[in-house]
């Protein structure tokens, strides 16, 4: 298998994993939004709440953080990774 | 060099800026004291700050194509993030937003997940790929990837279909706001608001652009956050509101039991005046079934992946790495403002339903409401009506309206901030509405100008003749816009709306398979963009003439369908023609790597 192969299955599991936690966060938790609101969460404010003022929205900002410090890893491991700037 | 410079001394310079911008908050507190009229403070706002994008609107001037239509790639992730959350938080965003919260509660925060987590999709499928791709406009990587000039026109045109729908809402933002800061009639508002935002585009395109997006970011921030936190603390709420607001939410859910939603009569509620509402739905309650608020939330967050105006500030980065941080930072930004906006709403609810407080008005007598200053001058600007129905002399919840609009625009007054604090409020608002206008005024003309002219019509034009085209076009859509935004047919959220499903319509998947279905060719994709927006305007269009529509399926998420409808049509028709030449395959090979030169030879 080339390089470049390994590096595009890599970049897809990332990506699998990445939209995993999406999906969890912006469509999973909200089928049971009903339930999730009667529990007191973060600061006192119900769950489901907090998830669509704060939680959901914060979560999203730190996985693409995540998400792209892992594939700079990954490019940086097969050589693809790009020199010089920022 | 100026420009190397420049880019080097972006913190400082954007630093002193700020610096200024707040010296100038403190001047017109200053002059408040001293006398000056509140219209007097309105017009410095709005004055003071549109001279502002206009001056770096001209410095940033350009002849060149590649500074343009790309602001030469080399905007830093941070800034080209601030840019991107200026871009895509529109008037709707910074006037509208806390208003729906206020009103529908749970079944409209279904938007700020939606407009959030559309950014994850941006991040892992396409920005990156597209800024490696070297494109100068969304339509750009269409016609390279697939070929031919068909498919590149179709993209062409989903981008006007959805960002035309979206930019007559902005200009129309634009020019309520003039109105409302310069006291002159809305019609020439719209076309005062319509140069405003000309001057920050037309000589140096996505260049000034960039720079007077971050510009505005810094001022619509500033004006949405201080208010806030100001009111949280004049209230007692809490110095930091969004930690520190449990108490008042549950406060809020004790007074709707208290008071109850009592349903008005058809009778009585023709009495109100158009475009206000009462408080009729649970603060914090769920209120809608899972699948109205999640298939919202989808189509959102489908249609944030497909908007070109949004895409095009990611070819602006240096390099393939930065593009997918600045998705991080843009969504950071945007956070900034979506998370305050709920809190902005609980406060401004419960300040005027609690009754225990001083600025409550449930339960007082109409005689006693009626003599409040505030509610004269908004129920004069016919943003604030009471009515009572029952006949029993004291306001019940039910007898009391609201534009949306008032929570942003009114809460600093009822709370008591010095006027000072509206005219920062107009400044926001107009910087919110003019950086997305201009944003999807580029968006449009580059993609005529670049796509259409210079690729279909006259492959052969020189720079000089190429920029003049790209200007002459953003003078055209842009008054094209302000002539439909006079007209005044729909109101700013509803076409905001619909422009995601458009988008997603047509260009989620053609864009989406370019990069991670290597078999996808031309003809899967001019299906797939044809049929998907042709479907979505039919379903748009029989659902607003009393058809049901199915699977719950409504006005705001018809982009489902489409996009559905789209995908289908894209992988059948693929599957059953010819795989594309070898050439477009190593071509997807290419763009999947980050290191190397892009695929157009920049």
């Amino acid at each position: 298998m080339s390089n470049a192969t390994k590096h595009w299955e890599k970049t897809r599991s990332l990506l699998f994993i990445t939209l995993a936690i999406w999906f969890v966060f912006s469509i999973g938790i909200f089928l049971f939004g009903a339930e999730m609101n009667e529990v007191t969460g973060p600061f006192g404010y119900p769950w489901t709440y907090w998830f669509t003022c704060q939680g959901s929205l914060g979560i999203f900002v730190i996985l693409i953080f995540w998400f792209a410090n892992r594939q700079e890893k990954i490019d940086k491991e097969f050589g693809f990774n790009e020199r010089g700037d920022d | 060099m100026i420009k190397g410079k420049f880019i080097d001394n972006l913190p400082k310079v954007y630093g002193i800026y700020t610096g200024g911008f707040i010296g100038f908050i403190i001047l017109m507190a200053i002059g408040e004291q001293m006398g000056m009229t509140a219209k007097a403070i309105g017009i410095a706002f709005v004055a003071f700050t549109i001279f502002i994008y206009a001056l770096i609107g001209y410095l940033s001037r350009t002849a060149q194509a590649d500074a343009y239509y790309v602001a030469g790639r080399q905007v830093p992730t941070v800034f080209n993030g601030m840019a991107t959350a200026a871009d895509w938080m529109s008037g709707a965003s910074f006037v509208a937003m806390a208003g729906g919260i206020y009103f529908k509660g749970y079944g409209y925060m279904a938007l700020l997940v939606g407009w959030t987590g559309g950014y994850i999709l941006v991040a892992t499928l396409l920005a990156p790929y597209l800024r490696k791709f070297g494109c100068y406009t969304v339509p750009d990587f269409i016609g390279t990837r697939y070929g031919g000039n068909l498919a590149r026109l179709l993209a062409v045109i989903v981008l006007t279909v959805a960002s035309f729908t979206y930019v007559t809402a902005q200009i129309n933002a634009t020019g309520t706001i003039a109105s409302v800061a310069l006291d002159i009639d809305f019609k020439y508002a719209v076309y005062v608001g319509l140069i405003s935002i000309l001057l920050c585009s037309m000589l140096g395109g996505m260049r000034a652009v960039t720079w007077t997006q971050v510009a505005q970011y810094i001022v619509l921030i500033i004006a949405y956050l201080l208010p806030i936190f100001w009111i949280s603390n004049k209230m007692g709420a809490g110095f930091f509101p969004h930690f520190m607001l449990a108490d008042e939410v549950a406060r809020i859910g004790e007074l709707e039991a208290q008071f109850g939603f009592v349903k008005n009569s058809a009778a009585d509620l023709a009495t109100v005046p158009k475009g206000l509402a009462g408080i009729t739905k649970a603060h914090s309650a769920v209120n809608a079934t899972p699948w109205a608020f999640i298939s919202l939330a989808l189509a959102m967050m489908m249609g944030t992946a497909s908007l070109p105006h949004v895409m095009m500030r990611y070819f602006t980065t240096p390099s393939v790495k930065a593009a997918r941080k600045s998705v991080g930072w843009s969504l950071f930004f945007i956070f900034l403002l979506y998370s305050s906006a709920p809190m902005l709403a609980t406060l401004s609810k419960l300040s005027l339903i609690d009754p225990t407080l001083s600025t409550g008005i449930i339960g007082k007598s109409f005689a006693e409401v009626q003599s409040i200053d505030w509610y004269q001058n908004w129920n004069q600007a016919n943003l604030m009506f009471i009515s009572d129905f029952n006949g029993n002399g004291t306001l019940e919840l039910n007898e009391f309206f609201m534009g949306g609009k008032a929570v942003v625009l009114a809460t600093p007054e009822i709370a008591g901030l010095p006027y000072v604090i509206s005219g920062l409020v107009a400044a926001g608002g107009m910087a919110a509405a003019m950086s997305t206008a201009d944003g999807l005024i580029l968006a449009i003309a580059n993609a005529i100008s670049h796509d259409v002219y210079y690729k279909m019509i006259d492959p052969k034009a020189e720079t000089a003749k190429r920029l003049l085209v790209a200007r002459l076009l953003l003078v055209v859509i842009g008054f094209a816009g302000a002539t439909i935004a006079a007209m005044k047919i729909q109101g700013i959220l509803g076409s905001v709306i619909w422009a995601f499903d458009f988008a997603m319509s047509g260009l989620f998947f053609p864009l989406v398979l370019g990069v991670w279905w290597k078999r996808a060719n031309r003809q899967g994709a001019i299906a797939g963009m044809a049929l998907g927006l042709a479907s979505s305007i039919w379903y748009l269009v029989w659902v607003r003439t009393g058809g049901s529509g199915f699977l719950g399926i409504t006005q705001l998420t018809f982009g489902i369908f489409g996009a559905a409808v789209s995908f289908v049509s894209m992988v059948v028709v693929s599957l059953m023609t010819a795989e594309p030449d070898k050439a477009t395959q190593r071509m997807v090979d290419e763009v999947r790597i980050p290191s190397g030169r892009s695929i157009t030879g920049k």
